[in-house]
């Protein structure tokens, strides 16, 4: 019988054997942060599936086992960085890494990769936004009180030396654990998140896609969770891994 | 014979050539050379220039994200230029070539960029210096202006960025440098925005509310409170000419920078190149902004430095402290000269303890109305006019009075006890307020017998035991 290893924090953290990893998340609304100047104030979010925890270390060295070109030591730089998987000791061999913590020093090109290894894909900016928005008893956190201060801390909380295992933290109403203070998360359109250098002049750039300055523009100037998402987003680049970037993989629901 | 098109076309074009060539070699402005850029923590600053020509200066600063004591007991995830808040000082010349790396820590969770408001140009280097946690970022600018200023991270959200601690101060020298001075310090005002309260211990988070509202629970200089007092406080010797850079991070408040029992000799307001007040006691420091401020210390002791809007300094930790060290100047200040017991006369009736012979009494009626008119003249002219005519619509007349002569024993309780409401003097009315004086019994007699006999009134004797009666009926 397996048992599943005990989070840091007591919880259970990989799902025991036979439980599913990924939960529905029903069809709804999402506020964009950033509106474009023909778009509108909501986006309709398609139901999906989406992960319940960030991508393991373990689950991530299943992949590279049974596709040796993601290994660390045969990718392609086009792919990813010097940093790629640099806290593992060697290609197969964790190290000191825990294999309940979720993977990070990964691309957005190696990301993907996994998910479609799964039979997935990566979540968008508005399915991973709009499942990050729904507070512990319902969709909707922002009717929480002390909703938007405690996502807050959780992302300004200090990069602990080492990060705590996956699944650590209670789900949200969707079932959704680690979406806020965990790692930061890989998207499939992480770079329309259009937020230059300059965080107060971003209204001239791109007027099809984004009209969004700091401030003006932005839906909700009080979420400031959101603007640093999307000022992480808009930092990255495909090739780029970190030592606080992860993902986790999405499905769609077919009708 | 040649002409003009031939021989005068090459003249001109030689004459233009050789002119060109002297203005050029005129220039001595000319950037040469380059060199690694010295930054310094808080309070000090780099070395002053000495070179007399711009150069290509080479900085390289890195961003990290660290908790660090923020109070006693207290503690803030900041966010830092250089490891340290305020950031670090950036010490350049008018007309240099600043190569930028900006370098953002791999263990940072946010990307950073910077803004110098030295820089001419996007952002102040921000749309050119975003930067992801774990790699770096470079741009050049050349520091057209001289002066003193701020520069913060602008990554969105970049009121947060800013009130986690990510400010410092670059100097652009100018041309001629400045004067020179003993001591040069730096010190930078900021706020801080808690969960919790002043002093409530343990890892405090940013409170997004209480920035909004501008209520912060810290404003300190250099970044901590304390930084600056005890053991850390900065030092001269007495006469040493002090020059301090000020700059204020905010993020939301303005400076009312004061240091206590100095004044300032030179201001350069607003961290302009012109000095251009004398004698200051207190100069705003905008936020986003800076000043400089030279002063001499004459005297040796302990001088504070405060936000003079004064709760900041006592109760939310903007206070910071210079010592200098050195022979005294009783002159200039004396110190304590003399202490005395002060006992003021409060409202005791103080009485000496002599044979004081008692007062006259009149024992006649001329001699009541001698005394009556002292009285009058003391108490009662002021109002009632001298010789008793009153002021029309104001004050009755007592001359010729059919109020006072009906009733003269009524006339005792108006002296003793005021009157006020409506009466009829002579036809006219009065509606004003008499108020009570208070005077013994005799001089109320001699007072009314005073004024009965006077002014053309015929008659009348008022005794003291008439007041008595009225006083002890009230």
């Amino acid at each position: 019988m397996l048992f599943a290893s005990t989070g840091a924090y007591g919880f259970q953290s990989v799902p025991p054997v036979g439980e599913p990893e990924m939960v529905p998340i029903e069809a709804g609304f999402y506020s964009p942060l950033y509106i474009s100047p023909d778009g509108e104030q909501e986006e309709w979010v398609a139901p999906f599936f989406l992960d319940i925890d960030p991508v393991t270390n373990a689950q991530f060295l299943d992949f590279v086992v049974s596709n040796p070109r993601w290994l660390r030591s045969s990718l392609s730089p086009l792919f990813g960085e010097a940093s790629y998987l640099s806290h593992w000791a060697g290609d197969t061999d964790l190290g000191l890494a825990h294999p309940d913590q979720p993977v990070i020093n990964v691309s957005w090109f190696a990301a993907k990769a996994y998910a479609r290894w799964k039979g997935n894909r990566l979540p968008t900016i508005a399915e991973w936004e709009y499942a990050a928005s729904a507070g512990k008893l319902s969709p909707i956190g922002t009717d929480e009180e002390g909703f938007r201060s405690r996502i807050l801390n959780l992302t300004t909380q200090p990069q602990p030396s080492s990060l705590p295992v996956v699944g650590s933290s209670t789900p949200n109403y969707w079932g959704v654990r680690d979406l806020h203070g965990l790692v930061w998360e890989w998207v499939s359109d992480f770079n329309s998140a259009l937020v230059t250098g300059e965080s107060r002049a971003d209204a001239s750039l791109e007027r099809k896609l984004f009209c969004g300055a700091g401030v003006v523009g932005a839906s909700d100037f009080t979420d400031y969770a959101a603007f640093m998402r999307f000022a992480f987003r808009g930092s990255l680049s495909a090739s780029y891994g970190g030592s606080n970037l992860g993902f986790r993989t999405a499905k769609s629901i077919s009708p | 014979m040649k002409t003009l098109a031939t021989f005068g076309w090459k003249l001109l074009f030689s004459t233009v050539l050789v002119a060109t060539l002297s203005l050029t070699a005129c220039q001595t402005e000319t950037l040469s050379g380059e060199e690694q850029g010295v930054l310094t923590t808080a309070p000090t600053v780099p070395a002053a220039i000495t070179r007399n020509h711009p150069t290509k200066v080479i900085i390289e600063l890195e961003t990290t994200e660290e908790v660090k004591r923020l109070a006693d007991g207290v503690e803030y995830t900041f966010w830092t230029f250089g490891g340290e808040v305020p950031g670090k000082f950036i010490r350049v010349r008018e007309g240099d070539l600043v190569e930028f790396h900006l370098n953002n820590h791999p263990t940072s969770k946010m990307p950073h960029n910077i803004d110098l408001h030295a820089v001419t140009g996007p952002g102040g280097g921000a749309a050119s210096s975003f930067t992801a946690p774990g790699k770096g970022t470079t741009f050049s600018f050349t520091a057209t202006n001289p002066g003193l200023y701020v520069y913060h991270c602008a990554t969105a959200p970049v009121g947060m960025h800013v009130a986690n601690g990510m400010y410092g101060l670059i100097l652009v020298e100018p041309k001629e440098g400045l004067p020179p001075v003993d001591k040069e310090y730096y010190v930078m005002q900021s706020e801080f925005y808690t969960g919790g309260q002043y002093g409530d211990a343990g890892l405090q988070p940013f409170d997004m509310s209480k920035a909004l509202l501008e209520t912060p629970d810290y404003v300190v200089f250099n970044g901590s409170v304390g930084s600056m007092t005890g053991d850390n406080a900065i030092t001269a010797e007495v006469g040493d000419r002090i020059r301090l850079y000020v700059g204020n991070g905010g993020p939301n408040l303005v400076s009312s920078f004061h240091v206590i029992g100095e004044i300032f000799d030179l201001v350069y307001t607003e961290g302009g190149t012109i000095p251009n007040q004398k004698n200051v006691q207190t100069t705003l420091v905008p936020a986003g902004g800076s000043a400089i401020v030279e002063f001499t210390v004459d005297v040796p002791g302990t001088f504070i430095l405060v936000d003079h809007s004064i709760f900041r300094a006592f109760n939310k930790g903007a206070l910071g402290m210079l010592t200098v060290h050195g022979d005294e100047n009783e002159a200039i200040y004396s110190g304590l000269q003399e202490e005395t017991v002060y006992l003021p006369e409060g409202g005791g009736v103080q009485e000496i303890q002599a044979d004081t012979p008692p007062a006259p009494v009149a024992q006649t009626k001329q001699e009541r109305m001698e005394a009556g008119a002292r009285v009058y003249a003391a108490n009662c002219a002021a109002c009632h006019q001298p010789a008793g005519e009153g002021i029309s619509g104001a004050f009755p007349p007592l001359a010729g009075s059919d109020y006072l002569l009906d009733d003269p024993t009524r006339a005792i309780g108006t002296i003793v006890n005021g009157l006020s409401g409506e009466i009829t003097v002579n036809g006219e009315t009065y509606n004003g307020v008499m108020p009570g004086v208070r005077l013994s019994n005799e001089d109320v007699a001699n007072v009314l017998t005073f004024v009965l006999n006077s002014f053309g009134n015929s008659d009348g004797e008022v005794t003291p035991a008439d007041v008595a009666r009225v006083k002890s009926s009230h």
